[in-house]
């Protein structure tokens, strides 16, 4: 029986404004999937998100949702979390909200290792205004203001979250739609910052750029360039060049944020009351 | 907490005032010279079991003041000049989603790092104006210490009854200095709280004004699941395209403040009846003024002085009226000319306005008043 998407959407919200052959239904799906199977209600969830196109996903989704200003949707979620820390906080921002305009957020919250899910759908380009270079396009590629080629080195989202401090780092991809909730449910259960970075597809404004003729290119060259981490780790040098791993690629234990303030609150609450 | 008396600054007063009102969450980033708000709250927050955050920028610190307010906690953040330019955008966030919060802003010299440590009001038209499109804003400017804790808990009481960012502009003298202060014993001042909704979530409109301009508010994880954004909005809380709605919203954002003027603007007018020149002033110089007044009543010069506690919206009928019956309206201020502005406009020209302006981080005397009030008289 095909799987009832409907009572976690505001149906009446659709058609979405997404363009033909953008890959981000398929991941709404899969987040849908997994908030699901992670079990936590709808009630108890709060998702946020920033400017872009990824942005406008909690509109499509019955949740508390919030879509905040460009990069800030971390620093919103951040106060939500702060005052419920036993609810359940999701971010879904794009490339370029995330490492660019929202970079020092994203490297704080992960800093702090708060417990909120940040997923980025990575699409190597702005979308929505129109394909300009972000800090994860290619270098070499071409978009609006790259029009040359871009010669800015870019983000490797893996590493710059590893780096920052975030304890659950994982990846997936449009193409691998099927493994994508199991990412999205590990990202949820995870106590910490968790960051999930899908590969998207933009045809519209990242494809037509840079010679993917069709949408259906773009999803074969993420089927023939991202490969599961186990599978990655044994690939000879030579043929692991220009492949990237995906599946969960690095999770540690380490204090939560909002747990070690409360504590640090019951701590010199007591005292003040004469404890110790 | 019992009623108490004790010497605070101004900026510690502002914290007192925040926990007296309620506020369980504090965001923020150090700048002097409002640093004293956050370090207080830093201490006190975790006692009262709420939550003290130093974030990474002002921009973060403003973000986070909205979800935590969404989430249903009194929520604050305290700056100054270059920090308040940073919170902008996100306070037209706040104003266009209808989300309570405080914003203090500890105003010093400027533009750019300008003054760090010298008492300004040049912020004030920043206070209106100062992030993009068309926006409603209520902002306080008490003067004193005592002054400070009480428009500090009004702050927050007009940011929960209007759904409203709400600022308090205070200048570096106010907020460094250090007077005696009576803290009030609990439920002396009023405190009010959002209405929440009473319908079932499914009736639930977020900004539903066909039963008045402020919508009832319900928090995030309370069964409503509403949405929430800076786009122009319909009463469901979706974007919206069509032109004729966006007006109308923007009309009504507008009006649920200017309609309620009366309840919000607050000014102290001394010996102001048979004044023949009027002082407009407020903070700092709002107490350098009261002091020239009373210097020149001494002396049998008929003066008087309207101080603004609530500067936006702009008491505009009442200092028509005023200028209508006095010689001439004086207005000092810390700047090169800002609220002289505001003045001149509701004036209408009715009487002649002069100012007194300084910015070399100096207060204006009660000397320098009197010496305009002699060539204006």
């Amino acid at each position: 029986m095909a799987y009832d998407y409907s009572p976690y959407l505001r149906n009446e919200k659709f058609p979405h404004i997404w363009c033909p052959g953008c890959t981000y239904g398929i991941v709404l799906k899969a987040i849908i999937r997994g908030l699901e199977k992670s079990g936590i209600s709808k009630d108890d969830t709060a998702i946020v998100s920033g400017i872009g196109c990824a942005s406008r996903l909690p509109g499509y989704v019955d949740f508390n949702t919030l879509h905040t200003a460009h990069g800030r949707a971390i620093a919103f979620a951040t106060g939500i979390k702060m005052v419920k820390p036993e609810k359940n906080v999701l971010v879904i921002t794009g490339d370029g909200d995330a490492t660019a305009i929202g970079g020092n957020h994203f490297i704080h919250a992960c800093r702090r290792n708060i417990d909120i899910t940040v997923i980025i759908f990575n699409n190597f380009i702005y979308g929505m205004t129109g394909g300009q270079y972000s800090p994860t396009t290619p270098t070499g590629a071409f978009a609006t203001t790259m029009p040359y080629g871009n010669v800015d080195p870019h983000f490797d989202i893996n590493e710059l979250s590893k780096g920052s401090g975030a304890t659950f780092v994982a990846r997936g991809t449009a193409y691998h739609a099927a493994a994508l909730d199991r990412l999205v449910v590990e990202a949820i259960n995870h106590k910490g910052l968790s960051v999930l970075e899908i590969i998207n597809a933009c045809p519209t404004t990242y494809g037509r750029r840079n010679k993917f003729k069709n949408p259906t290119d773009m999803l074969l060259w993420m089927k023939d360039h991202y490969v599961p981490l186990s599978a990655y780790q044994k690939l000879p040098p030579e043929k692991a060049e220009g492949k990237y791993p995906t599946g969960i690629l690095f999770r540690i234990e380490k204090p939560e944020y909002s747990e070690v303030y409360y504590e640090m609150v019951k701590r010199v609450r007591s005292r003040e009351k004469g404890g110790r | 907490m019992a009623k108490t008396i004790r010497l605070l600054q101004g900026n510690e007063a502002c914290s007192e005032g925040a926990l007296y009102a309620g506020c369980t969450f504090f965001a923020g980033y150090p700048i002097t010279p409002s640093t004293e708000v956050a370090e207080v709250l830093a201490v006190k927050l975790p006692l009262i079991g709420g939550a003290f955050m130093q974030m990474e920028d002002e921009i973060a610190a403003m973000a986070a003041i909205i979800g935590a307010s969404l989430a249903g906690s009194k929520s604050l953040t305290a700056t100054s000049g270059p920090g308040f330019s940073l919170k902008q955008e996100n306070i037209g966030f706040a104003a266009i989603a209808e989300v309570p919060c405080v914003i203090v802003n500890v105003m010093r010299g400027g533009p750019s790092t300008g003054v760090p440590t010298g008492p300004g009001q040049s912020d004030i038209m920043q206070c209106r104006w100062g992030t993009h499109g068309d926006h409603p804003i209520i902002t306080l400017t008490p003067a004193s210490v005592q002054e400070i804790f009480t428009e500090t808990v009004r702050a927050f009481n007009l940011s929960e009854k209007y759904r409203n960012p709400v600022i308090i502009a205070f200048d570096e003298i106010v907020g460094h200095m250090r007077e005696k202060i009576e803290i009030p014993e609990p439920g002396e001042l009023e405190i009010i709280d959002r209405t929440k909704p009473n319908v079932a979530p499914e009736e639930y409109f977020p900004y539903d004004s066909s039963k008045g301009d402020i919508p009832p508010m319900a928090n995030f994880f309370e069964g409503y699941r509403y949405h929430v954004t800076g786009l122009n909005h319909d009463m469901t809380g979706f974007p919206v395209n069509a032109c004729e709605l966006i007006h109308v919203e923007e009309e009504r954002l507008m009006r649920k403040i200017d309609a309620n003027r009366d309840d919000i603007i607050k000014y102290e007018e001394f010996m102001l009846d048979d004044a023949e020149v009027a002082i407009f002033a407020y903070g700092a110089c709002g107490r350098s003024a009261k002091e020239a007044v009373e210097t020149a009543r001494e002396n049998g010069m008929k003066i008087g002085l309207f101080r603004p506690l609530t500067i936006w919206p702009f008491p505009d009928r009442e200092i028509e009226a005023l200028a209508g019956r006095v010689k001439s309206i004086v207005v000092p201020e810390l700047s090169l000319g800002q609220i002289i502005l505001e003045v001149e406009r509701t004036s209408k020209g009715k009487t002649r306005v002069e100012g007194i302006f300084r910015v070399d981080g100096d207060p204006i005397n009660p000397g320098q008043i009197l010496d305009m009030v002699k060539e204006v008289i």
